[in-house]
């Protein structure tokens, strides 16, 4: 989620930086020199990109062009090239799909479970670090806190496994004192919350390191101002804190509802076994076991197309809602 | 209620800090309740009340648990012998009887060790290829004015926004020949265009003074990125290497798409299949397990596995996290 909150206040400066230094420095103006001249001149810089841009151009670029099996009855043996063209064929055969359709809803379902349960602890949670005082305090919860996310998610689902899966601490202590254990893991019902807590415990403490430093950037003048004034803490935070985290919190939410077709893929597929396809199956693993375990390559293109290109369109409305609510959004032209 | 602010700020204004009564004084019945003084406190915040402070600490304090507590089992089980995971009918919680059989066992030879030279192997090549590979585009992106950046920079930003897809994308590693090869796990996600944006960001942020003095003195590009701007942005690199090292070394779903190969899996695909799905570790997994000479099984071995998965993260993360809280990630954010 951090990613394009970042580009757009990456790109905003750019005009400053490019801009200025292009009408400051040549007396001659840019156009008049040639572009031989211009490469000549940078070819450092130009040589210095080649490596990314091949590599991207390769593994980016050349593969979004696979893409047109979506319309073809692919099959590895006959090729790209001379596959049969089935025009809209496998469009047709995903929106017809039940299967497809209940992956989207199980998509949809965990992105609005977590946009209201795992989007506010973060914000909840810097706001009670930002209130310690002791700095050395604060550092050592941050450093703690912030450690998970640098997990991975087989780590982090066998840590949940050990805890609450069927032989796990929590059922073992459970057992101990003659109660009944149970099993988190396995059980259908409770997979929302299960990977919501997941979620939470891997990712929340990096979150959290958005919204302070939105709250560093709010004047201790203001708070002082205010508590001279005789505003309480309660009045301060609502008064002060929030619309300072307001133009973050707005952000990350647009962007949250952009990204919603996506939602952790190596999570999921890592518990898909356990609890069943039912409630874990979302459009990205529906597509790995559509396409590369069955085989049935052009439909699961096309699947997988599709969800990206609602993306895409999803990702530029909300940029669109963001400049309507007067902030900065994703990305701006330049 | 509003009334009373001013006048307690006032009061502990006039009031020097290290003359404040101690908790104990407090306690024995002034009407004023005045607690031990927090150094970091401004004089204008009202003193926290005794419910406030200790629902903060209790919910802080719970946070801190909720992340450590399962760490602390886990590595207290990978060096507890099975006869303590036995009485304590699974995980260990209480130190016991301490052993390192289980990591002499899994690391020497066999699967896991086999395992942890390839993520090792794929971790160190993958985050010096990226590296090197991101640094030089990031600075021949980052110097304002040159032919072509903006073009050039278009073809990263496209890939953050839309990608190729999975199906494609494997399709492509199949057919450049990469199945069951290494370089599948590395080069497909060889260069983020997210990470290189960070370190352009960073680059750009450079004094251009610092620059045009070198050039100047007639330096090249070449010479300006690794005499001058390389020193100055080792945080930044530090970062984005940790970035990308963590990536790779985490990274699991991509061994299951391109390596068929059992012996080539690397340690987090050992994880879950002998830790998270409960396949046995072959014996050959364990070099010549002699139980009569307190050789370890089951609990204590997946433990110790866990911990291997961990081990290089908390081994670097106490270097790179510093450079968090100041510098690349809020000069992100911010912009």
């Amino acid at each position: 989620m951090t990613l394009p909150a970042f580009v757009g206040r990456r790109r905003a400066p750019d005009p400053l930086h490019g801009g200025a230094a292009r009408e400051a420095a040549p007396a001659v103006p840019v156009g008049k020199i040639s572009w031989r001249t211009r490469v000549k001149a940078d070819r450092s810089l130009l040589i210095m990109v080649v490596p990314a841009v091949t590599l991207l151009v390769v593994f980016a670029y050349v593969a979004m062009l696979g893409n047109v099996i979506a319309w073809e009855n692919y099959s590895p043996y006959t090729g790209f090239v001379h596959s049969p063209f089935v025009a809209w064929a496998n469009f047709a055969r995903v929106f017809s799909n039940p299967l497809f359709l209940d992956a989207v809803r199980n998509t949809l379902s965990i992105t609005a479970f977590q946009l209201v349960f795992f989007f506010p602890i973060p914000i909840f949670l810097a706001l009670l670090l930002n209130s310690v005082m002791s700095p050395h305090i604060r550092t050592v919860i941050q450093s703690v806190v912030y450690l998970p996310h640098f997990f991975s998610w087989v780590l982090v689902v066998t840590l949940f496994q050990q805890m609450l899966g069927g032989a796990g601490l929590v059922s073992q202590t459970l057992r101990h004192h003659g109660y009944a254990g149970f099993d988190l893991m396995t059980n259908p019902h409770a997979f929302l919350v299960l990977i919501t807590m997941q979620s939470v415990w891997k990712d929340a403490g990096w979150g959290i390191i958005i919204f302070l430093a939105a709250l560093g950037t709010v004047s201790p003048e203001l708070y002082e101002a205010a508590a001279v004034d005789g505003a309480n803490r309660w009045r301060r935070i609502w008064h002060i804190t929030l619309p300072a985290l307001r133009p973050v919190i707005l952000l990350l939410l647009i962007l949250r509802l952009g990204d919603s077709l996506t939602v952790g893929f190596e999570q999921l597929i890592l518990q898909r076994g356990a609890v069943g396809p039912g409630v874990s199956e979302v459009i990205d693993t529906y597509v790995y076991y559509q396409g590369v375990v069955n085989g049935d390559w052009g439909y699961s293109a096309a699947a997988g197309l599709l969800k990206g290109v609602v993306s895409l369109a999803l990702v530029m409305g909300a940029n669109k809602v963001a400049h309507l609510f007067g902030e900065a959004g994703v990305y701006q032209k330049a | 209620m509003s009334g009373q602010v001013p006048e307690i700020s006032l009061d502990a204004a006039v009031q020097p800090v290290e003359i404040t009564p101690t908790r104990a004084g407090s306690q024995t019945g002034a009407p004023v309740r005045r607690r031990r003084r927090s150094k970091y406190r401004p004089v204008w915040e009202e003193e926290p009340t005794r419910l406030g402070a200790s629902g903060k600490a209790v919910i802080l304090t719970c946070v801190v648990l909720v992340v450590v507590f399962p760490l602390y089992t886990v590595l207290l089980t990978s060096v507890s012998t099975t006869a303590e995971t036995t009485r304590a009918g699974g995980l260990v919680t209480v130190p016991g009887e301490l052993t390192l059989n289980a990591y002499t066992q899994i690391l020497s030879g066999g699967v896991v060790t086999r395992a942890v030279l390839v993520s090792v192997g794929i971790t160190t090549v993958g985050t010096l290829l990226s590296i090197v590979v991101s640094v030089l585009a990031a600075y021949g992106l980052s110097r304002p004015g040159s032919f072509g950046h903006r073009p050039i920079l278009f073809i990263f930003l496209i890939t953050m926004f839309f990608g190729a897809g999975l199906i494609p994308t494997y399709l492509l590693v199949s057919s450049l020949g990469l199945i069951d090869s290494y370089w599948a796990l590395i080069l497909p996600g060889a260069v983020s265009a997210f990470n290189v944006l960070i370190l352009r960001n960073f680059f750009m942020g450079i004094e251009p003074a610092v620059i045009d003095a070198a050039r100047l003195d007639g330096a090249g590009d070449w010479r300006i990125l690794a005499k001058i701007v390389m020193p100055m942005s080792r945080a930044a690199v530090a970062v984005v290497a940790l970035f990308y090292g963590v990536g790779y070394w985490n990274a699991f779903f991509n061994a299951i798409l391109y390596i068929n190969d059992n012996a080539k899996w690397p340690l987090q695909l050992v994880l879950r299949s002998y830790v998270l799905q409960g396949v046995n570790l072959p014996s050959g997994g364990t070099s010549s397990v002699d139980v009569a000479h307190g050789a370890v099984t089951g609990l204590p071995l997946q433990m110790a596995v866990m911990v291997l998965a961990v081990v290089p993260i908390l081994l670097v993360y106490p270097f790179v996290q510093r450079h968090f809280t100041k510098g690349v990630i809020f000069g992100a954010v911010k912009g």
